[in-house]
Formats: structure tokens, C-alpha cells, sequence
């Protein structure tokens, strides 16, 4: 990406930011909040998390036999199913229904498929008319807009907004205003459009195998309308909705609503067996009774392929079809919350997912557009209601858009880029792929390289060549490393040691940040530990998250050989960066043989998680510096390492040492790892930290805590006011 | 249709539920369902034979309504066949006597169901689905509360469906 093009995607971001960032962030996270609220009165979440897993993976595995089971039993039910191979098929033949059945107007229910394959373009073009009832597609119809939501189409635009579109389109007699007169106006014309409605489309929360049955998860009662007035419908969904039986629904019935809005349940769950067994609404013959069990009913279920039967026999991307589409992976991101679906989100899809769903349907140009949205700080994993590692994904398909990338102008960097990827990811991201190379050299030359590279003309030239915002202050090397430092030490090791330790030295804290190095093994020798520091090559975080699988993976192997003897002589992995935690807890799986990753990922554990083990098995927790009075500390985890569940060490050893500790609800700090630097993204993630920002300001605190390297860099950059890690307040002092 | 014994608890819970939801609910005697309804019943309104043993509705309100009958009815009452106590929803199930149409058009929808039929879960309330849909092919609505919207810049209740919902439990 050149520097013209990172500066109109800077441009874009910020226009959408300014129109419809603030509605945007208030309706996320309030779904996030409620996400959290709704799940948490669910005492067998896990479990339920775990069945809909397995039934999804189950499904998707037998995709095929399933599908023809659909087939049977709609057919028994007097229904027709038609497969159609990609869009523009699938829209044939929905044309052809409303052909054959005269039909003038189709009254449509909210369908993100039915987006997909733009099949309102299609029938407008054919002369039907289409009308969108869920009220806020009918508001994007009306506005000709698209969704900036997979579940809340039009979160962007808010009250006000809504009221002058009516008000321009209607001239209403009375001016409308609160959303009670808004919802009632559009009640009232929607009413009028589904009365004389020819066909009614829908699509499909869930298809059941069994008996045919449409479950629809829905609130305001337009899917029940579009189903019941006319007596053609016609339902669209992706083959990968099918599951095979209707307790099946179960799970995903307690999950979705809660996961997605916060709602326990929405008003409606409909169970449609169609053409279903009541009579239809003929409101054009006044003297009609309402009677019978709908014989002149028609059904079509349309069961669109579009690529997805490609990826189910994509290794990476087959997960993707278990999603349902709750959207609590766009909620409790925090650039969606930013930016919503229209920076974040590809032709029809938007937040985390997205990336899997337009890479495989529309192709890896579409999803190269936002895909750059994720940071992998995988707050959505542990929220997705069918556990789909949707930062994994994201990587693999930004691992795909590097491979056909361009090379040219590499040689500016060569030898600060030695990484092992075959083609080219782009200047920018390789050179935050080769973080450690670029470590080790500014800390060889240190502090030149930290007077330098803040000067105006360097911070010119890097934002010029590969896209460093020059606003962000860049971290500063210390001319000594965490590991030199550790051998310069003449300390003796304890003579009997409880326990043994390797502290991980991170490329971040080896370094940059040496002080919480130290700090570290200061407190694990008070615990009566015994501490090694040996030299280790960098994790393959840095890389991994530009998308350059194979640089991490050598990564992974390098740091697996090196530690692998420290392990095998007992001694425990002690990391004090949470994002490698991640990394060798997590990603290794996928990047180490299995006994490798084992052996790393079993003897792993983070800093505070290990200090609090030490102390829970008897070590004196008076060897720990305590606060000094009363004093508050405004905490804030990392990331990743809530989603690990390693944050509770951190606030529970604080408070054990004598702080009042305040925490946040921010999902991430907006800096994570290289997006905060990057040109494009920089006011994005400012905007982001704002919302911590504000959070910590609010708590007023004595001391400010943080975790990972990005967050403290990026509360920093905010507050202009160095943060601690965790381990420099709990150390004894040198 | 489940035909179990209720134990106490499990209406409690039921009433809980829709309380939070802004639905008023009532446990009346089979004799006390006709003055119940009609206690309930705002402007005209039609409804569905209800199937409960010495229950019966009002003459004020009309079964097998016209399409006109429909449309000028403030209030349709129509039977359910199940209750779930956690979630405080009703099992709505369409009908050949319009039980769909009659429960969706009007502003006040009032259900009337049995207290045996109320089971205490989603799970068990799919036990009942898997083999009474798998073997009728018939349809059901998981009702819970009015409809609602929060497309128009704040909760609204009353969308495109009922704007109240009142429960009456046969005991
Ligand atoms: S990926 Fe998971 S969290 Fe995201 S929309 Fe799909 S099911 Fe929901």
C-alpha cells in the first residue's frame, strides 16, 4: 500500500467516524454490556456454548446427506427446495416464483443472504416491488444505504436522522420525533404495504433436516406477517444453516439473542414448517374468514451455495460456516465499536467474521479491504457462541492477500526484513513482522537510534516509506538488554529453591521495556524462586499478526528448541508480555508439532498468575513491596489476556499487596501491537483509546496499571503519563 | 401435550418472568375465564375456540372472523399450547382457526393456557417441539413479551405485532 492510499483510507475512516462513529459505539456496546448481563444469568453457558459447537461441526460435516434430507422433507411438506449454485442463480429462480405467481410486490423479512446475493437489485429490475418490513432495513431502503450491522442493520444512524428521512420522504402530517411516533408511522405504511403483498420472503436463522422447519429469531413480527398475509413464500438461506434435527434449535435458542443484543430471548422464535398449516390473509375480500389450513399455500426454500460448499473443504475457513450470525463478535470488538460495518464489514458482512464470510464468498480482494480491521485481540473468541477462532481466521486470509501482493520496493528494507515469507505482505507490514530484527539493532545503537528516529525528518521518512504515524511517539531501546543485564548480575541464586524458573524475555521487555524485566526477577527471587534469563528468539507474535504465518511458524520452532531443554530440566516458563502468554499458550498449537506445543503451552504461565500461585502455596507474601497508605490504582488488563482469564491474578495480587483497585470494560486499548503505528489507523485507534482514556480518568486513581506493552505505550501516547506494569508495584524495590 | 402436574414453583417462576416483561399474568379457575377475558378485552375482538375443559370465552368475542373482522379488532385471544417458566414464553401455535393471524394483528393479545402445560425450560419445551413438529409438520412461535423494535433510536414496544400482551393460566 502505497502512502497516497494509506492516507485516503485514513481519510475514509475518519469521515465515517465523524457521521456515524458516536451511534455506533453507544448501540455496540450497549449489546456488549448486555451480551455480558445476559450471559451471566445462564449457569450452563459453557455447556450450551459447547453443544451448539458440536452440532454446527457435526452439521457441516455432513453437509450433503443433510441437505437432501431438507430436500425430502420440504417436498413432503408440499414445499419445493431449490440449490442454487451462486447468486445470480438463486435470483433466477426467485424471479421465476414471482413471475409465475403475477406478483407485484414481495414483502421482505430481514435477510442477510438475501443481501448477499442482492436479490432486491434483481426483482426491482424484473418489476417487482420490493419492501423491506424489519424497520430498520426499511429505513437503509429507504436512506439507500447498506447495513453497518449483521443483526442491527441501521445502528448508524440515530433518531434524529431517522426523523428527517421520513420527513423528507413522506411530508408526514404531523412531525415525528420520539421513536415511539417514528416506530408507529412506520408500523402504519408497512402495515399497508404487507396487506396486498403477492409473495413473502424470509430468510433462515436455522434449518432443520428432519422436518423441514424455518426457525426465524426475530422482534418486531414482520417475519410473522411476510409469513402469514401472502400465500407464496419463499425462504433464502445458506446451505450451512441446516442442522439436523429440532431439538437441535435448542442451544442456539438460548444463545443467540443473549450473545448478539443482550436480549435473553427476542420476542419472537418462530418454528415455520411451510407452506404452513394456516389460512392466509386476504385483506382485498373484506368478507373472507379467516379459516383452514392454507392448501393454497406455496413454498420455496432457496439454499444458496455462493462458495460455501468450497469452504467447507477449506481447512481455514471451514469454521466459518458454523456461524450463526449473532454479532457479538462485532459488538465486543473495539475498533467495530469505533467505526461499525461500513470500515469494518466487506459487500454484505461486517465485524470479525466477515473476513471468513467475504473471503470465501466474494473473494480475498473484498476481504482485503477491511481485513486489516482485526488486531487478533481475540475478545470476540470466548463471546462467539460457537467458539470460532475468528482472529485465526483473519490472519489466514491476511496470510492469503500478502502471498499475491506485489514486491516491489522490498529492497528498501532488506536486511531489516529477513523473514521467511515467499512473497510479499508490503513494506508495512514487514517491517512490523520484523519487529525483533529492528530491536535488536535500535537497542545496539541506543539511545542514537531513539534520538533519531524522533526526529521530525526520520518520523517523516518512516510515516513516507512504510506508513509509521509520525504523531505516535516510537518506543525507545535500551542500549542494554534484559538479558545482558541478567548475566552482568553477580546475585547468587538462592541455595535451595522452591522453585525453578525461566523468565521469558520477550522482544518487548528484552529490549524496550527492561525495567519490568527486572522487576520480575526481583519479586520471583523474594519468593524464594530460582531465576534464569536465557537469550530466546523472539515468539512470532509480531509477525504472525502482519498475516506472515511462515515467519511465525520458524519463529515458533526456533523458540520451542531453545527453551526445550530449560523445560525438560523442570524449570517453569514465567512470560511476562501477555500476548506471547497467548502466543504459546494458543497459536503455538497450530504452528508447533504437538509435542512441542505441549511441553511449552503445559509449563507456561504469566507473571502475576505465577506470583499468585507462589503465594497461594505458602510463599510470604510480605517479600512483596505493599502500597504505601491508601492508594488506588485504575488497572487495565491486556486484551488477550482476558480472554485467557489471567486478569484476576493481576487485580487479586494488587489487592493483596494493599491497593483499591479500579478496572475498566474496555475490550482493548486501540493500540494492539503494530495497528496504533500504522498511518491509516492512527486516528481510529486514538479514538479507540479514548474510550479508556476516559475510563481511567474517571477513576481518578493514584497509579496507573497495565499489563501488555501496547496498552501502556498507548495510555502513555493518551495521558501523557507513564503506567506501570503490574510487577514494578508489587517488586521489591532494588 | 404435556400433562404433568405443575408443581407450584414452577408457576411462580412463570410469573416472575413475564413480570419483568411487562406482562400482566393471572391464575384463574376454569369457571373465572370468561369474566377474566372480558375483563381484559379492550374494544372488539375476536379469537380461537379454546380448548380447556369448563373454560369458555365470551360471546363479545368472535371466532372465525372476516379478514374486515380481523382488522377492526383491538384484541385477539387465542390458546397456548405450552408455556415456558424460565423464559416466561408462550408457545403459540398456528392453527386452521387463524390462531397466527389472530395473536399478530391486534395491539393487545391475550393467551390462555393450561397451568399443567407450563414446563420449566428450553429444553424440555424442545423435547415437546422435536416430536409434536417432526410428526404434525405443524408451526409455533416462541412468544415472549410484545413485539418490539430498538431500530428507531430507543426500545419501543408494539411493532408490527401486539403492543400488549395479558396471560391468563387455567389452574
Ligand atoms: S462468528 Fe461467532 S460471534 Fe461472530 S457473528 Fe458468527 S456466531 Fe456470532
Amino acid at each position: 500500500m502505497s502512502g497516497k492510499s494509506r492516507g485516503s483510507q485514513a481519510e475514509r475512516i475518519r469521515d465515517v467516524m465523524d457521521a456515524e462513529g458516536d451511534a455506533v459505539a453507544t448501540n455496540t456496546r450497549g449489546f456488549n454490556a448486555g451480551r455480558y448481563e445476559s450471559v451471566g444469568k445462564l449457569d450452563d453457558y459453557e455447556a450450551l456454548k459447547d453443544r451448539a459447537r458440536e452440532i454446527k461441526e457435526d452439521a457441516i460435516e455432513r453437509l450433503p446427506e443433510l441437505i437432501d434430507d431438507v430436500a425430502e422433507a420440504v417436498e413432503e411438506n408440499g414445499g419445493t427446495v431449490y440449490i442454487a449454485d451462486d447468486a445470480a442463480d438463486a435470483n433466477r429462480y426467485i424471479a421465476s416464483v414471482c413471475e409465475s405467481e403475477d406478483a407485484d410486490r414481495l414483502v421482505k423479512s430481514k435477510s442477510m443472504t438475501s443481501e448477499e446475493i442482492e436479490i432486491n437489485e434483481h426483482l426491482e429490475r424484473e418489476g417487482v416491488d420490493v419492501v423491506e418490513t424489519d424497520l430498520g432495513e426499511w429505513v437503509l431502503q429507504l436512506a439507500e444505504e447498506a447495513p453497518s450491522h449483521i443483526v442491527a442493520p441501521a445502528i448508524h444512524k440515530s433518531r434524529a436522522e431517522i426523523a428527517k428521512l421520513f420527513e423528507e420522504r413522506f411530508d408526514p402530517d404531523e412531525e415525528l420525533e420520539s421513536a415511539e411516533e417514528l416506530t408507529m408511522f412506520a408500523r402504519e405504511r408497512l402495515g399497508e404495504l404487507v396487506r396486498d403483498a403477492d409473495v413473502g420472503m424470509t430468510g433462515a436463522n436455522f434449518v432443520t433436516a428432519d422436518s423441514g422447519t424455518i426457525a426465524l429469531v426475530t422482534s418486531e413480527g414482520n417475519a410473522r406477517k411476510s409469513v402469514t398475509v401472502p400465500d407464496t413464500q419463499i425462504a433464502v438461506a445458506g446451505v450451512e444453516k441446516i442442522v439436523p434435527q429440532i431439538e437441535d434449535l435448542h442451544p442456539f435458542v438460548e444463545l443467540i439473542g443473549r450473545s448478539g443484543t443482550g436480549q435473553d430471548i427476542t420476542s419472537y422464535v418462530s418454528l415455520f414448517t411451510p407452506p404452513i398449516n394456516s389460512p392466509s390473509v386476504d385483506f382485498e375480500d373484506t368478507d373472507a374468514v379467516i379459516e383452514g389450513t392454507g392448501e393454497d399455500r406455496e413454498f420455496h426454500l432457496v439454499l444458496i451455495d455462493n462458495g460455501r460448499m468450497a469452504m467447507r473443504e477449506d481447512e481455514d475457513l471451514r469454521e466459518t460456516l458454523y456461524c450463526i450470525r449473532c454479532s457479538a463478535c462485532s459488538n465486543t470488538c473495539a475498533n467495530f465499536q469505533s467505526v461499525g460495518g461500513h470500515v469494518f464489514g466487506g459487500e454484505t458482512y461486517s465485524g470479525g467474521i466477515a473476513t471468513g464470510w467475504e473471503a470465501g464468498i466474494s473473494g480475498l480482494d473484498t476481504a482485503a479491504e477491511f481485513n486489516d480491521q482485526c488486531t487478533g485481540c481475540s475478545r470476540c473468541v470466548e463471546a462467539c457462541p460457537v467458539g470460532i477462532d475468528i482472529p485465526w481466521i483473519n490472519t489466514v486470509v491476511r496470510d492469503r492477500i500478502n502471498d499475491r501482493t506485489d514486491v516491489d520496493a522490498e529492497f528498501l528494507v532488506e536486511g531489516l526484513t529477513p523473514d521467511t515469507e515467499r512473497s510479499g505482505p508490503g513494506i508495512q507490514k514487514r517491517l512490523f513482522g520484523n519487529f525483533e530484527t529492528l530491536a535488536k539493532l535500535g537497542s545496539a545503537v541506543a539511545p542514537v537510534s531513539n534520538w533519531v528516529a524522533n526526529t521530525p525528518p526520520a518520523a517523516r521518512a518512516l510515516e513516507a516509506v512504510a506508513g509509521v504515524d509520525r504523531r505516535r511517539p516510537l518506543p525507545s531501546f535500551s542500549r542494554r538488554t534484559f538479558v545482558e543485564w541478567f548475566e552482568s548480575r553477580d546475585a547468587v541464586p538462592p541455595a535451595d529453591p522452591d522453585r525453578k524458573v525461566v523468565v521469558y524475555p520477550d522482544i518487548y521487555t528484552n529490549y524496550m521495556d527492561v525495567e519490568r524485566g527486572k522487576a520480575a526477577v526481583r519479586a520471583l527471587e523474594a519468593l524464594g524462586v530460582e531465576v534464569l534469563v536465557p537469550p530466546a528468539s523472539g515468539s512470532g507474535r509480531a509477525p504472525l499478526s502482519q498475516g506472515m504465518i511462515d515467519t511465525a511458524r520458524h519463529k515458533a520452532e526456533t523458540v520451542s528448541e531453545e527453551l526445550e531443554p530449560y523445560l525438560e530440566a523442570g524449570y517453569d516458563l514465567v512470560v511476562i508480555e501477555p500476548s506471547d502468554v497467548a502466543m504459546f499458550t494458543g497459536e503455538y498449537e497450530r504452528l508447533l508439532p504437538e509435542a512441542a506445543f505441549e511441553s511449552v503451552a503445559e509449563n507456561t504461565y504469566e507473571i502475576l498468575e505465577y506470583v499468585y500461585g507462589l503465594v497461594s502455596n505458602g510463599a510470604d507474601v510480605d517479600r512483596l513491596r505493599h502500597a504505601d497508605g491508601e492508594t488506588t490504582v485504575a488497572y487495565h488488563s491486556h486484551c488477550q489476556q482476558r480472554t485467557m482469564d489471567l486478569a484476576a491474578y493481576s487485580r487479586t495480587m494488587l489487592e493483596r499487596c494493599g491497593y483499591d483497585v479500579e478496572t475498566n470494560d474496555v475490550e482493548c486499548c486501540g493500540m494492539a501491537g503494530s495497528f496504533g503505528y500504522k498511518s491509516q489507523f492512527y486516528e481510529q485507534s486514538m479514538d479507540v483509546g479514548e474510550n479508556l482514556a476516559g475510563q481511567i480518568r474517571e477513576a481518578d486513581a493514584d497509579v496507573i496499571a497495565a499489563s501488555g506493552t501496547s496498552c501502556l505505550d498507548q495510555i502513555d501516547d493518551l495521558l501523557e503519563e507513564k503506567p506501570k506494569h503490574v510487577i514494578e508495584l508489587l517488586a521489591p524495590a532494588e | 401435550m404435556a400433562t404433568q402436574r405443575t408443581e407450584p414453583a414452577r408457576y411462580d417462576r412463570f410469573e416472575r418472568t413475564l413480570e419483568e416483561y411487562g406482562v400482566g399474568v393471572r391464575r384463574v379457575r376454569p369457571a373465572a375465564v370468561r369474566e377474566t377475558i372480558e375483563s381484559l378485552r379492550v374494544g372488539s375482538a375476536v379469537g380461537t375456540p379454546l380448548d380447556i375443559e369448563g373454560a369458555a370465552l365470551p360471546e363479545s368475542v368472535t371466532t372465525g372472523p372476516t379478514t374486515a373482522e380481523l382488522e377492526a379488532a383491538e384484541t385477539g385471544v387465542t390458546s397456548a399450547s405450552l408455556a415456558i417458566a424460565e423464559y416466561g414464553s408462550v408457545v403459540l401455535r398456528a392453527t386452521a382457526e387463524g390462531s397466527e393471524p389472530i395473536s399478530l394483528f391486534n395491539d393487545r393479545h391475550v393467551v390462555v393456557l393450561r397451568e399443567g402445560d407450563i414446563v420449566p425450560d428450553m429444553a424440555s419445551a424442545f423435547e415437546w417441539f422435536g416430536e409434536e413438529l417432526r410428526e404434525t409438520r405443524d408451526s409455533a412461535i416462541i412468544a415472549t413479551g410484545p413485539s418490539a423494535t430498538a431500530d428507531m433510536g430507543a426500545l419501543v414496544q408494539g411493532a408490527h405485532g401486539p403492543k400488549e400482551v395479558e396471560v391468563i393460566v387455567v389452574s
